[in-house]
């Protein structure tokens, strides 16, 4: 039998020592509190408007390269430990929390062309113009040592770029094909080449770790499966992918940094046509990263800007670029979800806050509540067009500005003339095709 | 070269040299023949062995021969080109004649010489055999094509397995929130056990203390938990003991529903009630019993046997008997008081159904009706009509039964006959509903026979129409010996049709007198055809007056009616109901009874269908008419306007308080003066803004100050403005909303840990997400280092 008495428990009125606000107990009936919707509206106006005040994004920069940074890697385990390989063929290990470089080496005769870290963060691997893939230890010499590689394997071709598998003691290479190494062996286990003679990047997924893919310069993207004796499926798309990369928790989604100003997401289970068109760059975009969290992704581009896409949106919500920076070759999001790295050709590796506004730091309950309270009316708001046009307001680079008008006014042109042509022909000759549909050429079997 | 072409040849050259056997002088010309002829004799040689034979001779020669053998076989012409041609072409390198270079030689050629030899016609048998059969192996692919197909395969196998993330990303996607990284530890305080894992017992003290520990089996190292509470974790997680509990929660409410309920229920001091209970308790024992009887012989045996106990102490026992304190006062009372008496005729009642010796179980159901009879009677003595109409009860009753008063008069059934008729039809078991609506019948025409005796009846005073239900289910069970029981006495019957009387009255009195009448002199000789008439008319009222004349019209059409008229005698009653035999027993449904009508309705509305089809079309032409002739756009856009503008003007707002300075109330009204003062004008409306122009509205709601502010478009996720608005107007904020809600409804999408590395999701993830509840690993001492050290100490290792 259920006993039910009134009863008060002096937590809820009584302040645990005098320190504490006092508990105030309130009145939340309605008509006491009146104009909700314009009084939130206000908050959400002044969050937008707080948000874009405190948006500064840029952290450091980390110079100590004497050529342009070509490649960068990511330590598996440590958030501070950053590797970043230049066009000299030095590699440097940076650490993020003293921005201060911590090693260098010179891996290379020429370009460090790709890099990459062994899943336990116990050693990395760098491949070079010099055709030679390079083991090193993650650990610097001791005092006296040389600095010297673990292993080196000399190949007969230029190596372009290097993944390492992310359970297994196994890598691959590609270049003039696509290999997969084992660490323990001076020969490739694996070769994948399908009719095509040079490839640009490799990247293994994070979570069917078996699966990878490649772009090669013949403007395809190759998938494989490291235990077949063939590739699997070839998309050739209009211009050539530079990079792709794996959504760390979409076994199947993969996106690709394409020649022509535009990044494309796929489902690798249909490759005829991309699931997203991300446009914004206006240059070819050279890399991309997925934030770990798999939400978003992180850009660079040649037009000497740094973009943030979320995975399903076809515009980006943020944009970086600093006066200084220069064509960004490489970009990374950090394993925390917090910073993107950046690097580019004029030396330097940049720092970026993934979310501009955010407040670095621990925060207190109230200031963290304050803070969801605040995105929320952002999110809440977000259609009214005063908070629109406030929270999507940028400055750019007045190249990139002009660029991407230009670029809008050139797009719009082409659409108003497909639009006629299709008006003024035969009703069926001329199809429609989607902007998704038209920068796939061919899905080769 | 065909087979049958060389066997002649070599036919002709067997004759031939029949004679030259034994002569050794071979020429050359002959020695075709001369092999033929060995073969032909020998008969298991086979055709190398044959050649060996003949091989004395040196090899060129042999070889020679055997060309020219071959070149035989084809025939004249192929001889003759072997004769032109030159030596050498005919002995190639291959030792295959180069001769006749455009043909091939067939394997009949080569066979086709050997003849009718047991052995050999068997393999030349299969080689025939061989030669029609024509599915031959197709050359192997290309390597292009296999490589094509090896890709696709893989392809399909690969997308598939990929696949298998679809749940989890589509999971992911509309989840509220995501905590990152994925595969966090549980926080709170950890065992200690776990944190000390590396000291050792090093004291005598301590070591005593482990021994003792090793003793009772308690873990000191890695698996900190002693085998039952592993058996316990394993047995049942936190999901597990959630829900184990939220249901103990719900079992022990709905144990304190019932104990209240039974509470209640005992508090009620009605007896009636109770009685109902018993009675109904009573009833389902004797269910009970008699499937026992049929399922469990022996059990029921015993069941009777203890009934038969407890009648016997009923038979001793003085209770019932009116012989108690109460008993002996209610004496004393039942002289001047009715109730009293019946009281006290209800206990003797009670004595007597207890004390009644049971039955042989096979007629149980017959006997039972009296013995439950008995105490019944008194209830229903004293029960009266209830007010409620709406009581499906009764509604069932009337409209089966269609209570019509003119039919007292008319007719009047013999009441023996009746239940002749009835019997037969009661004997069918199935037939509960309609023993009931037999029953009721029955009180019908006896309240029409009273009717008619004697205008007025003495009506006793209803109580509650719970109690005609319960009549009607004393009824199921009681079956015909009821009906019987009431023909004997005749008095109470009568008792109970007066009630039944007052019961149906207000509804008979509510039906139109013109029917009626109209239904009686149709239908005035054969009383079968009146019944139905009435019911239809029965409170559902399906039909109008001019259906009725149509009905009584269409006698061709009637032939399916008869069924439903003839309701009265019991016999063409059964035609009428099979389709209620096989609905529910106890309950009539006032739709069972609506599609009984509809049926007839089905009949007459026939005819008709013609009629309203030319009907329905020029309707059809009407509305056409309509829609497009009175189309004065014009005039309507100007009343339009007209309209908005008149809503447009502000109204005039009276303040008039009655009662002030003046005498106010019912039928008195504030003084024109007064009204006049306090009536507000308010200010004419600024001139609208399609004031000059004719053929326009202009809409006034629009504001562009607002406008600015407004979202002109639906957003994405949204599907209706209303949708949209709903969101909009939901506060978020604390000042409207409890702390906890504001927590609830401000909790991040994402949550990220500071300073903690969010590994890609892997396989133990996604199935620790599905089966989080049943399996829940042990916790590793290696768990509680940060994930991504794993690995690393693997490779050490």
């Amino acid at each position: 039998m259920k006993v039910k008495v009134l009863c008060r428990n002096p937590d809820d009125y009584v302040r645990e020592t005098t320190k504490d606000i006092q508990r105030v107990p309130r009145n939340y009936d309605p008509s006491l509190h009146p104009f909700e919707i314009p009084r939130e509206f206000t908050r959400a106006l002044n969050a937008t408007k707080l948000e874009r005040v405190f948006a500064k994004p840029f952290l450091a920069s980390l110079d100590g390269h004497r050529d342009g940074v070509n490649c960068m890697a990511k330590h598996p385990a440590s958030l501070s430990t950053l590797l970043s390989g230049s066009c000299d063929g030095e590699v440097k290990m940076w650490n993020l929390t003293k921005r201060e470089c911590t090693r260098t080496l010179q891996a290379h005769e020429g370009f460090v062309r790709g890099m990459c870290t062994r899943f336990c963060g116990t050693s990395f691997f760098t491949v070079g113009d010099d055709k030679t893939i390079k083991q090193w230890k993650m650990e610097a010499p001791s005092y006296g040592e040389e600095e010297e590689p673990l292993t080196t394997i000399l190949g007969k071709a230029v190596y372009t770029g290097i993944d390492h598998h992310w359970k297994e003691g196994i890598f691959a290479t590609c270049g003039q094909q696509v290999d997969i190494w084992d660490e323990q062996k001076s020969s490739p286990i694996r070769t994948f080449s399908w009719g095509v003679d040079s490839f640009n990047s490799v990247r293994f997924n994070p979570v069917e770790t078996h699966l990878l893919a490649s772009c090669a310069s013949d403007r395809s993207i190759v998938l494989y499966d490291m235990r077949e004796a063939t590739p699997l499926k070839k998309v050739i798309m209009k211009l050539r992918s530079n990079t792709l990369c794996w959504n760390p928790m979409e076994a199947f989604n993969f996106t690709c940094a394409n020649e022509d100003y535009n990044l494309y997401s796929f489902d690798m289970r249909r490759l005829d046509v991309p699931k997203v068109v991300h446009m914004d760059h206006v240059s070819a975009v050279l890399d991309l990263d997925y934030s770990p969290t798999g939400m978003e992704f992180v850009s660079a581009s040649f037009d000497k800007t740094v973009r943030i896409f979320p995975k399903d949106s076809g515009r980006s919500r943020e944009v970086y670029h600093t006066k200084r920076m220069q064509h960004v070759i490489c970009v990374k999001w950090s394993p925390d979800n917090k910073y993107i790295l950046t690097g580019s050709d004029e030396m330097n590796i940049r720092l970026w806050k993934a979310n501009a506004s955010e407040k670095l730091g621990v925060l207190s309950p109230r200031e963290k509540a304050a803070m969801n309270y605040n995105q929320k009316l952002k999110d809440k708001f977000q259609h009214h067009p005063q908070v629109r046009r406030i929270a999507r307001h940028r400055h750019l680079p007045k190249p990139v500005y002009s660029q991407s008008k230009e670029l809008r006014v050139m797009k719009e042109a082409r659409r108003r003339k497909e639009r006629n042509v299709h008006k003024h022909s035969k009703p069926g000759s001329v199809p429609l095709v989607t902007e998704k549909e038209k920068h796939v050429l061919t899905v080769v079997k | 070269m065909s087979l049958s072409e060389c066997n002649v040849h070599l036919k002709a050259a067997s004759c031939f040299c029949m004679w030259v056997k034994f002569s050794k002088s071979l020429t050359v010309a002959e020695t075709v023949e001369d092999e033929d002829e060995k073969e032909s004799f020998k008969a298991d040689d086979t055709v190398i062995s044959a050649s060996e034979d003949e091989g004395g001779s040196d090899d060129e020669r042999k070889h020679r021969k055997l060309l020219d053998a071959i070149s035989s076989l084809g025939g004249k012409k192929r001889r003759k080109l072997a004769e032109r041609s030159e030596a050498s072409a005919q002995i190639s390198e291959f030792s295959v004649s180069a001769e006749g270079a455009g043909e091939k030689i067939t394997l009949s050629d080569l066979i086709g010489t050997i003849e009718k030899t047991s052995v050999i016609s068997k393999t030349k048998k299969q080689l025939k055999n061989l030669k029609n059969r024509h599915d031959t192996l197709e050359l192997p692919l290309s390597r292009q094509q296999t490589e094509k197909i090896q890709r696709e395969v893989a392809y399909g196998k690969t997308s598939k397995e990929v696949s298998s993330w679809q749940g989890v990303v589509v999971r992911n996607q509309k989840a509220e929130q995501l905590v990152f990284p994925l595969n966090q530890e549980p926080s709170g305080p950890k065992p200690v056990e776990q944190m000390v894992t590396g000291w050792k017992a090093q004291t005598p003290l301590e070591q005593e203390i482990f021994n003792l520990l090793h003793m009772n089996k308690q873990p000191l190292h890695d698996p900190v938990l002693t085998p039952t509470e592993e058996a316990s974790l394993k047995a049942m997680s936190l999901e597990e003991a959630k829900i184990r509990r939220a249901e103990l929660q719900k079992v022990r409410a709905l144990q304190s529903y019932y104990e209240a309920k039974a509470k209640r229920e005992k508090k009620i001091k009605s007896k009636k009630y109770h009685k109902v209970l018993n009675k109904a308790k009573r009833k389902e024992f004797l269910k009970q019993f008699e499937e026992m009887r049929k399922t469990d012989p022996a059990a029921a045996l015993e069941q009777l046997q203890k009934m038969e106990l407890g009648r016997m102490q009923e038979r001793m026992s003085l209770k019932h008997q009116n012989s108690g304190k109460w008993a002996k006062s209610r004496a004393i009372m039942a002289k001047y008081d009715n109730e009293a008496r019946k009281a006290m005729q209800q206990q003797l009642e009670v004595n007597k159904e207890l004390t009644q010796k049971l039955a042989v179980p096979s007629d149980s159901e017959d006997e039972e009706g009296p013995e439950e009879e008995a105490p019944a009677l008194p209830d229903f003595v004293n029960e009266a009509e209830p007010a409620d109409a709406t009581n499906p009860w009764m509604m069932g009753k009337l409209t089966v039964e269609a209570p019509e008063p003119g039919e007292g008069s008319d007719t009047e059934p013999p009441a023996g006959g009746f239940q002749e008729q009835e019997n037969p039809e009661d004997g069918a078991e199935e037939e509960e509903v309609t023993e009931e609506e037999a029953l009721l019948r029955q009180f019908e025409e006896r309240r029409k026979l009273r009717q008619t005796q004697n205008g007025g009846q003495d009506v006793v005073p209803g109580e509650k129409e719970g109690e005609v239900a319960e009549i009607v289910n004393e009824g199921d069970a009681v079956g015909v010996v009821e009906i019987s029981d009431n023909d004997d006495d005749d008095e109470e019957v009568e008792d109970e049709v007066s009630e039944f009387n007052s019961l149906f009255q207000k509804l008979a009195e509510k039906e139109q007198v013109a029917v009626i009448e109209e239904a009686t002199t149709n239908n005035a000789g054969a009383e079968s055809c009146e019944e139905p008439a009435l019911l239809e008319e029965g409170l559902t009222r399906l039909r109008s007056l001019e259906d009725m004349d149509l009905l009584s019209q269409d006698v061709s059409i009637e032939t399916g009616e008869p069924a439903v008229q003839s309701s009265v005698t019991a016999a063409s009653e059964e035609t009428a109901i099979p389709q209620l035999k096989k609905k529910k027993k106890n309950m009539i449904d006032c739709n069972e009874v609506l599609t009984k009508e509809a049926k007839v309705i089905k009949i007459h509305i026939a005819p008709t269908a013609i009629e309203e089809e030319e009907e329905n079309e020029e309707e059809q032409k009407m509305i056409i008419k309509e829609a497009f002739a009175g189309d004065d756009v014009i005039s309507d856009f100007l009343k339009d306007k007209k309209k908005l503008e008149a809503a447009g003007k502000p109204k005039v707002v009276d303040l008039t308080l009655p009662g002030w300075g003046e005498w106010g109330g019912l039928g008195l009204k504030p003084s024109r003066k007064k009204r006049r003062r306090f009536c507000v004008k308010a200010d004419p409306p600024p001139p609208r803004r399609d004031q000059n122009l004719p053929s326009v509205i202009i809409s006034e709601k629009r504001n562009s100050s607002i406008a600015m502010h407004q979202v002109s478009q639906l957003p994405f996720p949204f599907e209706s403005p209303e949708q949209f608005e709903s969101c909009i107007r939901t506060p978020i904020g604390n000042t409207w909303n409890t702390q906890r809600t504001v927590q609830k409804l401000t909790a991040p999408k994402v949550i990220t840990q500071m300073g903690a590395i969010i590994e890609p999701i892997t396989k133990e993830d996604f199935m620790k997400g599905k089966t989080l509840a049943t399996t829940r690993k042990q916790p590793d001492i290696i768990d509680f280092l940060p994930r991504w050290f794993k690995p690393e100490m693997e490779m050490n290792k």
